[in-house]
């Protein structure tokens, strides 16, 4: 059995699975049951100022019968008072040593809001702060959360100021709010902060409803920019995680990964792109807590199945994988087949291929069923048919090389390069990438 | 024990002939449309002789334009709604739906076609506009789905339709000769009032062709005629006994149950069925449904060769019927004129026939089995005499017409059993469909 224990900058948790700082961890009774269940840790539900909250508060994408493809909230920080919620978490300290317990905290841009909120907190014993730098609605309107996150300056000045006091380690949760993550990432570390997690959820508008024509979530015939969250954001996720795994300012600290987060496979990604905990919320706010056997059973077995004893030895090995495009084999060929005797004739790559693509599937057609077969010379390899088929190995691509390893630069050289375009030979830097 | 109506409690009656398919909910059929790969050229469509666009029907039905969805359907099949309940989907979309290929469960076609149907009924969507009257006027026998798929693709371009019809009510063997609880007399009324309502097109009930009027004259007084009356009666067997009391035509029985209340239908103690096609099937389980102790359909050949549906093969031993296969009605015997009971050679099977089946030889040996009534199923026979003086080219009865349905006669076209012998709804229709194309040709009126 593989060791899915984590450390997270001293801060242990039996696994890597930590509930994310939202409704789920926003009591006692909640992280009572998710800890029953078996989860590594919480993110208690950002304390901060009183506030109130609205209803209704969720938005759902669904897609084609599937629910909750995408979630969106408007609910703001713990409404809870703040005595209550520090009582809990000192009892659930008390309660479950084994399991990791970081409380989120917001508070305005003032030094002594957040000296005395670190201050308190601090004195239930929890094992960690995470600074909410992300919440896009609501709180943003009042320069907090992803206000502060997209300017750098500001979350390093705050983030200064909870080092002054805090004796745990500090967190910093990014909003994806933003072109890059890197340059607030960067400013944090910078000013202190022990660690990072990302991403915060994505400003959004999830839909409008036909017959009232007001968009979803509505409260009392209005509705308000959300975050958006679940499986849906999971790519933008992984893309921002990235970037702060390869950076070389912010890869130097932890990184806690949020987004979409569902099933074992996508906590392994997380983990193989730089995540040393993860979180998650949408998955567990649609299936209940229950879920975390599967997380841990599903990537206990896979990590047995591939020789990886401890997350560590896995964890970051897709980093580097992941290049500049320029730096990608452009003689890397590869050509698509379909196997005419698992094919159920659906068409589904012939009219994705000629209409939308290269026109690489000829079609023979037949009384009952038609042919589909690929023209090897017009297929680019571009991998949207193998995409659309819905039959599992029956399209696969297959290698057809065209010579040794050329990139961009490289090919730019030659004759058929296409340096008359681009005199300047060295390519514009990839604003995604940090290096 | 002669035959006996009243078999069963008025309570009994209503539920065995009320409809016994199971309309999708809404969730169920977003869950169902879900499912469709919205395959490309797909295989149900062309397994439709309709060509209804499957994948876009049902991909409408996910995006919850139903309506939408409606529309695509009836335009290919104005019986779309009729087909979803008679259609034997199982040899035709449903059975060339590509998920059959993955061992899956096909997609419900039959019943996500019935739930756009119904509720394009149910709503009065008017989906289709009639154009401008033209001023041509064209004359249909028979208000069957042939004649109806034919009048309603005339009418929507203008063109004035009479349909002269020996019933008192619209539908031909939809209304009166399937089983009610696969097509119910109100759904029938609601798809023949749906059709109808698209205006120009008039229906003159109780004038039977021959007889209330001669072909002579609509093809004098008409631009064109279409002929879609059917068949007549089932064959006769040949063999003794055959006008014994108690033996019945399954279209005869049928036309029966449909047109009277079920508890005035009179129905034997013990039954036998010949025949197992899709109208044995309806004259057995309606048998066993009109309160019959013991119905046993006899068949000449295996089940392999049977050529009902599995689905309809299984509703018949569900509703208790048996069935003796290898059998073929030799005698019917009877005592004071009414049936007791039916002598049929034991049969193996031998060499492939005709029809590519392997054919039914005698053994020798007999089984006799004693009933009171017996119901022949064994396919109908065409008209005769109906068309006067008019000679029209035929293959046995069948009359025989090219691919625009147009016979040997300029301005008589014709369609549906009639013409292909005995098939199903939805191939009368394709029929009307065609003909309507032929005639709006002969008229020199661009279609559509």
């Amino acid at each position: 059995m593989a060791d899915l224990s984590t450390n997270f900058l001293g801060i242990k948790s039996p696994n890597p699975f930590w509930l994310a700082s939202a409704p789920p961890t926003d009591k006692k009774f909640n992280t009572d049951r998710a800890f029953e269940a078996g989860w590594g840790g919480v993110v208690w539900k950002t304390l901060g100022d009183q506030v109130r909250n609205v209803s209704s508060r969720y938005g759902a994408v669904d897609f084609f019968g599937q629910k909750v493809m995408g979630l969106n909230n408007i609910e703001l920080i713990s409404d809870r008072p703040l005595d209550v919620n520090l009582k809990e978490i000192a009892a659930t300290v008390r309660e479950w040593p084994d399991r990791a317990i970081v409380i989120s905290l917001m508070a305005c841009t003032e030094r002594e809001a957040w000296h005395d909120l670190v201050k308190r907190t601090q004195d239930t014993g929890c094992h960690g702060f995470e600074l909410n730098f992300g919440c896009p609605h609501g709180m943003s309107e009042r320069g907090m959360g992803s206000a502060v996150g997209q300017d750098p300056q500001i979350a390093a000045m705050i983030v200064e100021w909870v080092m002054e006091v805090a004796k745990i380690p500090v967190i910093v949760k990014l909003t994806p709010n933003v072109h890059s993550v890197v340059p607030a990432g960067q400013a944090v570390v910078k000013a202190g902060a022990n660690a990072l997690s990302l991403i915060n959820t994505i400003q959004s508008v999830v839909g409008v409803d036909l017959d009232t024509l007001v968009p979803y979530p509505q409260v009392g015939g209005s509705s308000a920019f959300g975050g958006y969250c679940g499986p849906a954001v999971k790519p933008i996720a992984l893309k921002f995680l990235t970037t702060i795994a390869q950076d070389p300012i912010t890869n130097k600290v932890p990184i806690s990964g949020i987004g979409g987060i569902t099933t074992w496979r996508d906590a392994a990604e997380f983990i193989l792109l730089g995540s040393t905990s993860v979180q998650v919320c949408t998955a567990a706010m649609k299936y209940g807590f229950r879920i975390i056997d599967d997380l841990n059973s599903g990537l206990s077995n896979w990590m047995d199945e591939k020789g990886y004893k401890t997350l560590d030895d896995f964890r970051g090995k897709s980093v580097e994988k992941i290049t500049k495009w320029e730096s990608l084999d452009l003689n890397y060929h590869i050509v698509a087949n379909i196997n005419q005797d698992t094919c159920i004739k659906c068409g589904l790559c012939y009219i994705a291929c000629e209409d939308t693509s290269h026109q690489a599937i000829n079609i023979t057609k037949g009384d009952k069923q038609n042919k589909y077969e690929i023209n090897e010379p017009e297929c680019v390899g571009c991998n949207l048919c193998k995409l659309m088929c819905p039959v599992e190995n029956c399209i696969t691509m297959v290698e057809h090389p065209k010579g040794k390893y050329l990139n961009w630069a490289e090919f730019s050289q030659t004759d058929n390069g296409l340096q008359k375009f681009s005199p300047a030979a060295s390519p514009t830097p990839n604003p995604n990438i940090h290096s | 024990m002669p035959l006996k109506a009243k078999r069963l409690s008025t309570t009994e009656y209503e539920e065995n002939f009320s409809d016994i398919h199971p309309a999708l909910t809404d969730t169920r059929a977003q869950v169902e449309s879900n499912r469709c790969l919205y395959c490309y050229d797909a295989p149900c469509t062309k397994a439709c002789p309709t060509s209804i666009d499957v994948p876009h029907f049902i991909k409408q039905i996910s995006s919850g334009n139903i309506k939408g969805s409606a529309h695509t359907i009836l335009s290919s099949n104005i019986m779309g709604g009729g087909c979803a309940r008679v259609c034997p989907t199982e040899k035709l979309c449903e059975g060339a739906c590509v998920l059959n290929g993955l061992h899956h469960e096909p997609i419900p076609i039959g019943l996500l076609q019935r739930h756009s149907t119904d509720l394009a009924f149910k709503n009065q969507w008017k989906l289709f506009d009639r154009k401008k009257p033209i001023g041509k006027k064209v004359a249909v026998v028979g208000a069957g789905p042939a004649g109806l798929a034919c009048a309603h693709a005339l009418s929507r371009e203008g063109v004035d339709v009479t349909i002269f019809e020996k019933e008192q009510l619209s539908g031909g063997l939809m209304t009166y000769g399937i089983a009610a609880y696969k097509v119910t007399p109100q759904f029938c009324k609601e798809e023949v009032d749906y059709i109808l309502s698209i205006g120009g097109i008039d229906v003159k009930y109780g004038h039977a062709l021959g007889k209330d009027v001669t072909l002579e004259k609509l093809e004098a007084d008409y631009a064109a005629v279409f002929l879609g009356m059917g068949l007549g009666n089932t064959r006769k067997l040949d063999i003794p006994g055959e006008d014994l009391k108690g033996v019945e035509d399954a279209i005869s029985f049928i036309y029966d149950i449909r047109t009277n209340p079920s508890e005035k239908v009179a129905v034997g103690d013990k039954v036998a069925v010949i025949g197992m096609g899709m109208t044995a099937i309806d004259a057995a389980t309606q048998s066993k449904r009109l309160g019959a102790g013991e119905v046993t359909m006899i068949y000449r050949r295996t089940k392999n060769e049977m050529p009902c549906t599995q689905k309809e093969f299984d509703l018949a031993m569900l509703d208790g019927c048996q069935v003796i296969w290898l059998a073929s009605p030799k005698e019917i015997v009877g005592k004071d004129g009414a049936v007791t009971g039916i002598v049929c050679d034991e049969m193996t099977l031998g060499k492939p026939d005709a029809s590519g089946r392997r054919a039914p030889e005698p053994t020798g040996k007999t089984v006799e089995l004693d009933v009171d009534m017996v119901i022949k199923a064994t396919g109908q026979i065409p008209f005769e005499g109906l068309f006067g003086k008019v000679e029209l080219k035929n293959k046995g009865g069948k009359l025989a017409v090219n691919e625009l349905r147009q016979t040997n006669r300029e301005k008589i076209f014709a369609g549906g059993d009639c013409v292909n012998g005995g098939a199903e709804v939805v191939n009368a229709v394709q029929d009307g469909k065609d003909a309507a194309r032929g005639i709006l040709k002969l008229m020199g009126v661009a279609n559509g």
